[in-house]
């Protein structure tokens, strides 16, 4: 029995301290992730989601050269970009993706520059991985406390608008004629988007920001009907693939090339698109059968 | 008659006795004039809505029926006029099924669900679920014949089946009016018959004002109680014996038309008088059969 | 700096031009993606010692193809969403585990434009000739999906669409090197969004698509000459003016964007 946990764990992994600060970490935004998802899903706003998460990490890591802590930087650039998107036209379903674009592409151009002032004034190459895949549990524990705040701040405001939310995803229009103030509504909502994704950014990088939001989400809407069932199964897959991938990770330090080991997001990723692929096939599976 | 100014064209059809069913004034409409752009979408519309009664909102293509349902559910200002609703000017207890609802196939949200947000769902936070509650929304739901698919997810239903879960969904807040958009425009005759029955029954039973547009009067005839004929941005009112006359409607369209009805079926038609216009016919083939 | 010009004006015609469909078809998520994820195969190129072009092909065709057949079955910007991460996921595995420089990162992201050799010319010439051909062979089952895709039979709307993404792929595979992923990306969605606001008739809509974004480029280069700032802040910058002015345009001119971009 001990060697064939042995075979799976690795020895020290639940005793080393930056696996605990990971683990802790990363179960806090996974879970967060998941359960604001569901709305990014069913709102079809995964793009804006991962705009978000793509405008924050280049805000974040320019955050030093104003002398900004990067959580900071992280957040208000995300939430600017946000009300960006919504002065634009998010909330309609046509213009979505163009506004969406837009924003994007202005963000792409103001990270260009700062990466290159950067480079020219601070020799901050290094900052460059950071920008495409975000940093990977860089955080310490003692930041436990506000990414938790800022997790329950995004709750919060879903939680608050719940009923407004889903009937306004469900239909503007039904949304509108019962008094919801329905652009105010997806205005609030993405700012939680917004700050999820920042908070993403920073402890588990853009990458799994982006895979953890719309994964779970997506695969959890294949599985259950019901709203409440769908937030909790993506919450729990969100938290299952974290974890799994970080022992992945924790094992491929005695993979090939030996003590080298492999990057914590592509497992998260590899198993997040695993358990999509998988909700699918289920769920293929039950309609032939009932 | 043709020389009377159209201002006073909806009030131009004197109201008769009340039916003795009819209630108190739920909707009061007065002058509403909607511009959109350049063009006149709604000119000087008035007429009220009483408690118990079915109003058909009659109209072809383009005559302006969404644009007027969506004024007195207060989603367009008004450039003109006024919309009063229970005697106060604003007031949400108004029940709406839009005419066009895209819903997504994969919303996680069943039937049951959306009926479930039609009770609160503009309120803030999560419900409390209880048994009362649960014991509604299936009675509501058993009450418009959508029982079989409750736990469907709504995105997957046909647009019968949808139609019905969204009169639910408008209905369970116990509205004094409920507005519903061509909601027979998806439905078989069967279908028609039996939804046009439900409402004409829920209208009378739960005392609410049922305002139902549609570009064909026949499937309410039965039913309908008053009708609001809409062309070229003007209203007629009243019963529908007092306004679907050649008459009324020559003079709401501006050239002549005909009525012919055969076997309990209205038909309106272009007329050939010495004044008709054939600059309009679009107006008419909606009526045609 | 002549090479520059001429491989940049081609980048930009052709990304203009398949910019028109990806507007059309509401797929900016898809331009963003493929060229952003296909950074992995240049990763991956470097790791096993290929070519970069061949890495940025096989990985962009490759996320083509994900989001395609992902996408058929459920939301198509999940599929996108998931094909972009399962890609990044990847460069980020060959990034570690061979040694890639910053520099080399940061050209692939931004692009180097004013460093293009003029032996580049011939294969992106040759793309984009090719990239055109198929746009205008493609052009009326494009067109026709786009506006009313409950028209065609399964099949053929797969077809069209696979065709429409691996147009993206083409296009990217043949700007990446040159301008980067981020400058492509913003080609092909500003200048496409500012021509929809401005004119109804598809092919007018398509050639100023083009137009602007030849001219976005141009100024971006000269701009960057001038003051040695990165090209993709220019491009970004012009692009957003480009879009803010025609829909100011579009709103003073007529009823509203809405009417007229819904009828583009
Ligand atoms: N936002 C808008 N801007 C300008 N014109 C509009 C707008 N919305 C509607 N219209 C115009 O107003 C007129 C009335 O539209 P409305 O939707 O009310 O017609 P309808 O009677 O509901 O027609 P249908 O039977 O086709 O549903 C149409 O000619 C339409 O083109
Ligand atoms: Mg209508």
């Amino acid at each position: 029995m001990q060697a064939l946990l042995h075979a799976i764990v690795e020895p020290g992994f639940f005793a080393d301290g930056a696996v605990q600060t990971a683990a802790a970490l990363g179960g806090v935004v996974a879970v967060v992730a998941g359960l604001i998802g569901v709305f990014t899903v069913i709102r079809s706003q995964a793009f804006a989601g991962h705009a978000l998460s793509d405008i924050g990490s280049a805000g974040g890591s320019s955050a030093y050269l104003i002398g900004l802590a990067p959580l900071w930087g992280f957040v208000g650039i995300s939430v600017l970009a946000a009300a960006a998107m919504e002065r634009i036209g998010v909330q309609r379903a046509r213009g979505r993706d163009v506004a969406t674009g837009v924003v994007l592409g202005v963000g792409f151009a103001l990270a260009s520059l700062f990466l290159y002032l950067g480079m020219t004034y601070h020799n901050a190459s290094g900052e460059i991985p950071t920008i495409l895949f975000g940093s990977v549990f860089t955080l310490s524990a003692s930041d436990l406390p506000l990414v938790m705040g800022l997790g329950a701040v995004a709750l919060l405001v879903v939680l608050t608008l719940y009923r407004p939310l889903l009937l306004a995803s469900v239909s503007p229009e039904l949304a509108a004629a019962r008094g919801v103030r329905v652009r105010l509504v997806g205005g609030a909502y993405l700012l939680a988007l917004a700050i999820t994704v920042a908070l993403c950014d920073l402890t588990i990088g853009a990458i799994l920001s982006t895979a953890l939001l719309v994964g779970p989400a997506a695969a959890a809407l294949r599985l259950t009907g019901r709203p409440h069932r769908a937030a909790l199964l993506a919450a729990g897959i969100s938290l299952a693939c974290t974890w799994l991938g970080l022992l992945l990770a924790w094992d491929s330090f005695y993979w090939p090339p030996l003590r080298h080991g492999w990057p914590v997001s592509f497992f998260i990723v590899t198993l997040v698109l695993i358990a999509y692929l998988a909700a699918g096939a289920l769920a293929r599976g039950q309609t032939k059968r009932g | 008659m043709s020389d009377e100014p159209q201002s006073t064209l909806t009030h131009a059809v004197p109201e008769r006795a009340e039916p003795q069913v009819a209630g108190e004034t739920v909707l009061e409409l007065a002058g509403v004039t909607v511009e959109l752009g350049a063009r006149r979408i709604l000119d000087d519309v008035g007429f009220r809505l009483k408690a118990g009664e079915l109003t058909g909102l009659i109209g072809s293509n383009g005559a302006g029926k969404t644009t007027l349902l969506r004024v007195i559910l207060g989603l367009l200002e008004p450039t003109r006029g006024t919309v009063t609703v229970n005697g106060a000017d604003v007031g949400r207890s108004v029940g709406y099924v839009p005419q066009k609802f895209m819903l997504d196939p994969d919303l996680p949200v069943r039937a049951r669900d959306l009926v479930a947000l039609g009770i609160d769902g503009q309120r803030l936070g999560v419900a409390r679920p209880s048994r009362e509650r649960r014991e509604r929304v299936a009675r509501m739901l058993g009450a418009v014949g959508a029982a079989d698919f409750a736990d469907a997810r709504v995105g997957r239903l046909s647009g019968g089946e949808q139609q019905r879960v969204l009169i639910a969904h408008a209905l369970i807040s116990h509205p004094s009016l409920l507005l519903l958009d061509e909601p027979l425009a998806n439905l078989d005759l069967h279908s028609a018959r039996a939804v046009v029955e439900l409402l004409a029954r829920i209208a009378r039973e739960q005392r609410i004002a049922v305002m139902i547009s549609a570009h064909e009067m026949n499937a309410l005839l039965p039913v309908m109680d008053r009708v609001v004929y809409l062309a070229d941005g003007r209203a007629a009112c009243g019963r529908a014996e007092d306004v679907v006359r050649a008459d009324v409607l020559s003079r709401l369209y501006g050239h002549r038309v005909e009525v012919i009805r055969a076997a309990g079926r209205v038909l309106v038609v272009a007329g050939e008088g010495d004044d008709a216009e054939p600059t309009h016919p679009h107006h008419l083939d909606a009526e045609e059969h | 700096m002549v090479n520059a010009w001429i491989v940049a004006s081609l980048a930009a015609v052709v990304g203009g031009a398949v910019g028109f469909f990806v507007v059309m078809r509401g797929a900016s998520f898809v331009a963003h993606a493929i060229p952003n994820g296909s950074f992995a195969g240049a990763a991956g190129a470097t790791l096993v010692g290929a070519s970069t072009i061949a890495g940025l092909g096989i990985f962009s065709v490759g996320g083509a193809l994900g989001i395609g057949l992902l996408g058929r079955r459920g939301r198509r910007d999940v599929a996108t969403a998931l094909t972009l991460v399962f890609m990044l996921g990847l460069g980020a595995l060959f990034l570690s585990l061979s040694a890639e420089s910053s520099e080399a990162a940061y050209s692939l992201l931004f692009g180097e434009v004013l460093g293009i050799s003029a032996n580049e010319i011939v294969p992106t010439l040759a793309l984009a000739v090719a990239s055109l051909i198929v746009l205008g062979l493609l052009w009326r089952p494009l067109l026709l999906d786009s506006v009313l895709p409950e028209r065609s039979s399964g099949r053929r709307l797969l077809a069209v669409d696979l065709a429409f993404l691996l147009l993206v792929a083409m296009t990217t595979t043949m700007t990446v090197p040159v301008v980067g992923t981020t400058l492509i990306f913003t080609l092909m969605i500003a200048p496409a969004a500012a021509a929809r606001a401005l004119t109804a008739r598809p092919g007018v809509a398509l050639a100023l698509s083009s137009a602007v974004a030849l001219v976005t480029v141009w100024g971006a280069i000269a701009l960057s000459y001038t003051t040695n700032w990165p090209v993709g802040f220019f491009v970004g910058a012009l692009g957003a003016c480009a879009y803010a002015a025609s829909h100011a345009a579009a709103r003073s001119g007529d009823g509203g964007p809405g009417r007229t971009a819904g009828r583009g």
